[in-house]
């Protein structure tokens, strides 16, 4: 005879220790005290060598000095037109790459002969280093601001549009099924499902590749220009200004920072649904 | 007026049928269910129906029109729900309605009558990734129903379901069926639900599949408890025999 009576199960006494893995977390708190001292380790490092005398002052400034080159920038206007001059080009030449690499990599994605024709061009030419064209596109396009806006796109255009293709192509098989049984044709599903399915990842990718737009903008500076924060670095070089090429690296990683939370933010809103 | 099979064939590999020679009746407000062995092209038959292939001999017929393609005539979930995952529940259900031919009163009202055809009026504003399985697979078939089917095509629509879930699911659908008074298609690989649900049960042979048998089923009552008389298991032992059988010779097949 089967019973379906069965003893009490007994409480266990603690909880079993847990097994020690790979990418175990840390605590909350532990995590922003890592995060602080993440910053204020270096920072403290720095002050305290440049403090020491054992450097002289020309190579590494202490932070005061670095503060008061900053606080001379400030005021004196120069910041503000190299930064605006800097975000302008990247604006300009990223926002053009934008404008060609996510409607070419939604193509590659979703439509049968844009892959096979586009993708071996887009990747022998992506693994051309974009700095390497500076020369080549101030003989085409001289030292103006074409040049560096064209070097932006270059370095951003091919990355993108292959990140944006790999996106969009991830969308599942089924839901475009689903779609096409409750009636959508093809450019409804590309723009109602294959589109919003894709924002995220596209976000991501933007998020990326506007790390490298920024880098290479303030090396296109470093080569020719006038004005930008890269310009504004040669410039202090000449003079051996090392507290104003430590300020402006200062603001360099500050404006990244923000730019990229900046992105990060809006990545969380719009896929919030696939966090 | 019916959905019809004619000599339907269907091979993804030339020389390799999936699906060989269907001939196939169902009337409307129909309930059939279709089991049988792996390899038997069941999926593909819905799949058929829904438009998403095609025959490569013979054609399937709904009302007297060959299907050409998938279209909203044809309501489709499969086992997993596919809702789209940024629209909420409403959202996902009001998907096919979202053309010309509906006013947004007139959408409203069909999403909040279907809403409540499923019970899931209060989770209307939700996204799909905080329902649970059984309601997921709801908002699915919700969604499929928006724009009236005449057939509502099921591909194994509970089977990764947990087993209470699953029985809530087939009286759901069941409901529905009653309700709305569509043909329903619904392929299954548990014999159980499969004589449960089904008025007629259809058994598929494989390798090529074919319809090896073609069963009246009248269960000796409604609710779950059906599932318990000597009636029902007699019925459920017998196309499971089928289906093994079939799935046996599958394997030598494969084998072979």
């Amino acid at each position: 005879m089967v019973s379906v009576e069965s003893p009490p199960v007994e409480r266990a006494a603690s909880p079993a220790p847990r097994v020690r893995l790979l990418k175990t977390g840390v605590s909350r708190r532990t995590a922003w005290v890592l995060r602080i001292a993440s910053v204020a380790v270096p920072f403290a490092v720095w002050w305290a060598v440049s403090g020491s005398g054992v450097v002289p002052d020309r190579f590494l400034p202490a932070p005061p000095q670095v503060w008061a080159a900053f606080t001379d920038m400030a005021a004196s206007g120069d910041l503000r037109n190299d930064l605006l001059a800097s975000l302008g080009r990247i604006g300009a030449g990223f926002g053009l790459a934008i404008l060609v690499s996510v409607p070419l990599g939604f193509l590659m994605g979703t439509v049968g002969w844009a892959q096979p024709l586009f993708e071996p061009i887009i990747g022998i030419l992506r693994y051309l280093p974009a700095s390497a064209f500076i020369p080549l596109l101030i003989i085409w396009l001289g030292i103006g601001e074409t040049s560096k806006i064209a070097l932006l796109v270059l370095g951003v255009v091919f990355f993108n549009t292959l990140m944006t293709a790999d996106v969009v192509r991830q969308v599942p098989r089924r839901l475009l099924d689903v779609s096409a049984t409750l009636g959508a044709g093809r450019a409804r599903v590309a723009a109602r499902v294959v589109f919003p399915h894709s924002l995220p990842g596209i976000l991501d990718a933007l998020r990326v590749n506007a790390a490298v737009a920024y880098n290479l903008v303030v090396v296109a500076e470093l080569i020719a220009a006038t004005s930008g924060l890269g310009y504004r670095i040669t410039r202090a070089q000449r003079f051996l200004q090392t507290d104003k090429i430590f300020a402006i690296l200062i603001v360099i990683g500050l404006i990244g920072l923000t730019i990229d939370v900046t992105l990060r933010v809006v990545r969380s809103r719009v896929g919030r649904w696939s966090a | 007026m019916s959905l019809r099979f004619e000599g339907v064939s269907m091979a993804y590999t030339p020389g390799v049928p999936v699906l060989e020679d269907i001939d196939l009746e169902i009337p409307p407000g129909e309930f059939v269910t279709i089991v049988g062995a792996s390899g038997s092209g069941k999926s593909t038959l819905l799949s058929l129906v829904a438009g998403l292939t095609r025959p490569t001999k013979g054609r399937v017929v709904l009302d007297g029109r060959t299907v050409e393609g998938p279209g909203p005539d044809r309501g489709m979930a499969f086992q997993s729900p596919s809702l789209y995952p940024w629209r909420t529940v409403a959202q996902n259900v009001a998907f096919a309605l979202e053309t010309r031919g509906f006013s947004r009163q007139a959408r409203r009202e069909r999403v909040a009558w279907l809403l409540d055809e499923v019970g899931l009026t209060e989770h209307a504003g939700k996204l799909p990734g905080s329902l649970s399985g059984g309601q997921q697979q709801r908002v699915s078939i919700a969604r499929a129903l928006a724009r009236s089917p005449k057939v509502l095509l099921l591909d194994e629509p509970f089977g990764a379901l947990d087993v209470q879930t699953k029985e809530d699911m087939q009286l759901f659908i069941r409901q529905v069926w009653r309700d709305l008074g569509t043909t329903v298609v619904m392929v299954t690989h548990d014999v159980e639900e499969a004589v449960f649900l089904g008025r007629r049960v259809l058994v598929l042979a494989s390798d090529p599949g074919r319809v090896a048998r073609d069963l009246r089923v009248e269960p000796p009552g409604d609710g779950l408890e059906v599932k318990r008389t000597a009636e029902f298991l007699a019925v459920r032992a017998q196309v499971e025999d089928l289906v093994r059988r079939e799935h046996r010779a599958h394997l030598a097949a494969a084998r072979a």
